[in-house]
């Protein structure tokens, strides 16, 4: 099975340096782009490959690239945003990448820019990543020494600057025009779509915003072209491998480079080692806190973004937290809506004052000391509250897990109305 | 940040400055510094302990970690104990949940803890300190 984003990562959790990079065949694709295809050919490359987008949504990232105007239309400056702000909670796929593979990160970016004729990068690194963010400004400077970066890239006219961006840490930093505001110093609220990035983005300049996963993909596409791509993959619409994480109380929490499509039967037997002795699986979250509940009837789901939104929830970041039997799934809820609260960037009312309503009706839910009028408010709440009432996904993505586990564990939340506590804390 | 870096938070003082040097009123720039969880307008111990509190670490344990802190700092989140050496906060996911339940103590992480881990990780930051 293939592995190509990790099967050179050292085992010590050393970044690979320039040298090993290049000796493994890193930025021969940068190469090879430069002096054989066009920027439109690398576009076109990325898009018969299908390579979703890894950040979460799965929009095909060669399509986005596309709606880059031509440099006729919109000279330079001309940005590429990577976004590497990760805050996802139960997801911790792009660290891996930026600590270990910081130039397989830069090299795909580079490839990037190439294709949309940009010439100024920003990876954005959220501010706990210490490590991602030393192998990152270690990674640019041999890259500007080595003249992957600057003025001429690989004796080329093509000139292309990057530079690292860290957050100074809010989850709403990481939709992708809320980072470009945090990029220009302001405050990391989302931006108000059309006019989009692509036309007007980064000080009012194109821009495009790829997810470090994402873009680490790119370099092996066109060394090796989209049809190898598409062959990794289990799933027809959606090419490649992905970093699947598992966590929650598994007998071997972990992150594993698999195919696109590879179940989560097979993520939890064979990968994470099952549950940990004596517990049951009861549910999972797919792509971190802010996807649905799969429940034991979903194990043998492919999981890809088209065949996750099948069966009613996202796939995400494809990082997956595990509900066990012991574990009060309404105390779990709690958790995750009360991140997202706290989280909100307060720009409108249903994310606002709606996410807190959501957290007291739990809370009291969870101590049991709230009524069925309590419970159907929170129905309610978990119903109105989607993307058509908000101003960006932030509310909808936290009352998935709400909306899910509502219907799947609906006798756990009666039986804390009718027993007057958690059933699952000691009385 | 480079504030922060030399002084372990931004003072009103300093936040004047520096929204002088920007051309910018206090209160816009305070709006922006006010926005991240990463900038304290209040100042903080000579360490700062962030305690993950999102899901993978409240399954895997995080109440016990809190209270264990709590017991052995004697301050509650949010504030700084009495000699000044620690602040405790919570923080979101730091992106480890294969190591849950997990800290930063300033840059350095500490993940698959229980609450005697934290007592020898304290114990010999002290050590190291005195």
């Amino acid at each position: 099975m293939e592995k190509p984003l990790t099967e050179n990562v050292r085992a010590d959790a050393k970044p690979i340096d320039l040298k090993s990079y290049e000796r493994a065949g890193g930025y021969r694709a940068l190469r090879k782009a430069l002096s054989e295809m066009t920027p439109a050919e690398v576009t076109q490359t990325v898009r018969d490959a299908n390579l979703n987008g890894r950040g979460g949504a799965g929009f095909p990232a060669g399509l986005k690239w596309s709606f880059m105007p031509p440099v006729s239309e919109s000279p330079p400056p001309r940005y590429i945003a990577i976004n590497g702000d990760e805050m996802e909670p139960g997801s911790f796929k792009d660290r891996l990448l930026l600590e270990r593979n910081p130039h397989m990160v830069i090299e795909g970016a580079l490839l990037a820019a190439y294709a949309v004729q940009a010439d100024t990068g920003y990876i954005f690194v959220r501010w706990a990543y210490h490590e991602a963010h030393r192998a990152i400004k270690t990674a640019l400077a041999e890259c500007y020494e080595a003249g992957y970066l600057g003025d001429h890239v690989c004796g080329t006219d093509f000139g292309m600057n990057m530079h690292l961006h860290v957050s100074a840490g809010r989850y709403v930093a990481g939709e992708a025009s809320a980072m470009l505001n945090a990029i220009e110093g302001k405050r990391a609220v989302p931006r108000f779509r059309p006019p989009h990035m692509a036309t007007l983005g980064l000080w009012g300049k194109p821009t495009v915003v790829n997810n470090v996963e994402t873009i680490a993909n790119v370099p092996h596409i066109v060394a090796n072209g989209p049809e190898w791509f598409r062959g990794l993959s289990r799933i027809q619409e959606e090419g490649g491998t992905k970093l699947f994480g598992l966590s929650g109380k598994v007998s071997s929490p972990g992150l594993w480079e698999l195919p696109m499509g590879t179940t989560l039967r097979e993520i939890l037997d064979e990968h994470a080692g099952g549950m940990r002795e004596g517990l049951r699986f009861r549910g999972a979250l797919p792509g971190g806190a802010s996807s649905g509940f799969l429940g034991e009837e979903n194990l043998d789901v492919p999981l890809g973004w088209s065949t996750v939104a099948k069966i009613g929830t996202r796939f995400g970041t494809g990082n997956i937290i595990a509900l066990d039997d012991r574990t009060c799934p309404v105390g779990m809820i709690l958790h995750v809506v009360r991140f997202f609260a706290r989280e909100s960037c307060g720009w409108c009312t249903p994310c606002r004052e709606g996410l807190p309503l959501a957290v007291r009706l739990l809370t009291a839910i969870e101590r049991g000391e709230a009524n069925s009028e309590d419970l159907e408010q929170l129905h309610w709440n978990a119903e109105r509250i989607e993307p058509k009432t908000t101003f960006c996904e932030l509310a909808p993505g936290a009352m998935e897990s709400l909306r899910t586990g509502l219907a799947m564990f609906r006798d756990d939340f009666e039986r804390h109305l009718t027993q007057h506590r958690c059933p699952w804390k000691k009385p | 940040m480079v504030v922060q870096r030399h002084h372990g938070w931004v003072s009103d003082d300093h936040l004047a400055d520096v929204a002088a040097v920007l051309k910018m009123t206090p209160a816009e720039l305070d709006g922006i510094v006010t926005f991240y969880s990463r900038i304290f307008r209040k100042p903080v111990g000579r360490h700062v302990i962030l305690l993950c509190d999102s899901v993978s670490c409240w399954i895997t344990g995080h109440d016990q970690l809190l209270s264990r802190l709590r017991e052995r700092l004697q301050v509650d989140q949010g504030e700084t104990t009495s000699d000044g050496s620690y602040t405790l906060l919570p923080t979101s996911c730091l992106g480890a949940c294969d190591h849950a339940p997990a800290m930063l103590v300033d840059e350095r992480f500490y993940g698959d803890l229980d609450p005697d881990r934290i007592e020898r990780i304290l114990d010999s930051q002290e050590d190291e300190e005195s």
